[in-house]
């Protein structure tokens, strides 16, 4: 039930201002998602939907971080293995 | 898919488990709330990752499992009447009411439909003027902010059509609830990241240091999971028991503010029947009296349904964690997928489902044997 789907945005329908919309591309699948919670979103930000509504936007900056620290903590491991 | 493949990178599963290995010194009881951390855990065999020391338990994020049987049995009736057309998430229509389910009402007859939005039920009014819309309406702080929007939206567009069954729950009442039991053992909570994406976790300090327990926001894939569990680790080796985010990608402090005020101008907090827990007290939603012709509970005559739960199935206690499916007698034999006692062997974050889905290494994806 709470599970979410991280979606690139393709382009933003803003004409209602109490329901905006984006096109969001999950994989292959194109899908209208409203946007309305979240602020300076631009096409090729990346959402996290939820029962067809953006829960948030992902932060792309955070992602690669914790993901670098990761794989340094891999050399880590292989250096002090070897 | 991006944000999901290097989430299932087995190699950094194999990192961090390594890493937990090293610091782990003493046994540690750790509950994941939510049903769909569950799942990963067992989809992903992450258990066997573990050093035996370290314990998960299964705690009570599943809201098709905790939705009160009495409101199962009142959207089954609410089906029958000629002319309502009931809707909701797909797991909802399975699961078991006192006498039948949603999916033998619409066998019978009754217009029963999947959504996959609460906005999607919008358009189903908008198409069926003749018809009333009901949107049997469950799910945590991630999905009533949904829910919210579509209530309000029908407000604003004179769909007077549409109403809701509305079954939302809290989660930091029923972690509360969870530690108030005698006899807890849970040391650390892995808390529920998408409920944390709209709420944040600034609710979770006064948790934290009232149980002097550490709540470590988690994701769902088993990268996020086994970093959620490192965090909780490395703070109970310490000694440490604060809030802690794990999915920073997505979770922030302060959460979805419009998405909070969405939510709190709708609904407002109510004690509500948890199945198989009891009452919790704040643990519910229901809509403000200002949305009163959006309530399905005010709008039918549903006050004469009552409800008892069924023997032989012991979903409170698995959904407290104080045991985990396999320790039921009618896990797998009585109770199965297809022929279930309870809603957890029902719903697709359901403990007993994910354990009868996925027990036995050959079921997942990357378990050791």
């Amino acid at each position: 039930m709470c599970l979410a789907v991280p979606g690139k945005v393709i382009s933003i329908d803003d004409s209602d201002p109490d329901l905006k919309m984006a096109k969001v591309q999950f994989g292959g699948v194109v899908q209208d998602i409203c946007v309305q919670w979240i602020d300076d979103l631009n096409t090729g930000d990346y959402i996290m939907a939820h029962v067809g509504v953006a829960l948030n936007k992902v932060d792309e900056e955070d992602a690669r971080i914790t993901l670098n620290a990761l794989y340094e903590m891999r050399e880590i491991d292989f250096k002090f293995e070897s | 898919m991006k944000y999901i493949d290097d989430y299932r990178d087995k190699d950094l599963v194999e990192i961090i488990a390594a890493r937990i290995e090293k610091i782990t010194t003493r046994p540690w009881t750790i509950m994941e709330i939510c049903g769909g951390q569950t799942h990963s855990i067992m989809k992903y065999g992450l258990q066997e990752f573990l050093p035996e020391k370290v314990s998960l338990v299964h705690g009570p994020g599943c809201p098709v499992c905790v939705t009160p049987l009495e409101l199962i049995d009142k959207a089954i009736y609410l089906s029958s009447f000629p002319d309502v057309i009931m809707t909701s998430f797909g797991d909802m229509l399975r699961v078991p009411g006192s006498e039948s389910d949603l999916l033998r009402s619409r066998a019978r007859g009754s217009d029963v439909r999947i959504v996959y939005s609460p906005l999607d039920v919008l358009k189903i009014a908008k198409e069926n003027p003749g018809k009333k819309v009901v949107f049997f309406a469950i799910g945590f702080e991630t999905t009533a902010p949904s829910v919210a929007l579509a209530v309000k939206q029908a407000g604003k567009t004179g769909i007077d059509n549409f109403s809701i069954l509305c079954s939302h729950v809290l989660v930091p009442p029923a972690i509360r609830s969870i530690m108030s039991l005698p006899g807890v053992r849970i040391q650390g909570f892995l808390a529920a990241g998408h409920v944390c994406a709209i709420m944040g976790y600034h609710e979770y300090h006064e948790i934290a240091e009232k149980y002097r327990i550490p709540v470590v926001v988690t994701g769902f894939e088993p990268v996020d999971i086994l970093t959620g569990i490192n965090k909780t680790i490395e703070q109970l080796e310490s000694g440490n028991s604060h809030v802690d985010n794990a999915y920073g990608r997505v979770v922030t402090e302060k959460g979805n503010i419009p998405a909070q005020n969405m939510l709190m101008e709708v609904f407002e907090p109510v004690d509500r029947q948890w199945r198989g827990i009891g009452v919790i007290k704040g643990g519910g939603l229901k809509l403000r009296d200002e949305y009163a012709s959006f309530d399905a509970e005010r709008l039918f005559p549903l006050g004469n349904i009552k409800a008892e739960e069924p023997e032989g199935c012991i979903a409170g206690e698995i959904l407290q964690g104080l045991k985990k499916p396999d320790q039921c007698s009618s896990f797998g034999s009585v109770c199965t997928p297809d022929k279930p006692l309870g809603a957890p062997m029902v719903s697709s974050e359901g403990a007993c489902s994910a354990y009868y889905r996925y027990s036995g290494s050959q079921k997942k994806e990357y378990g050791r044997v």
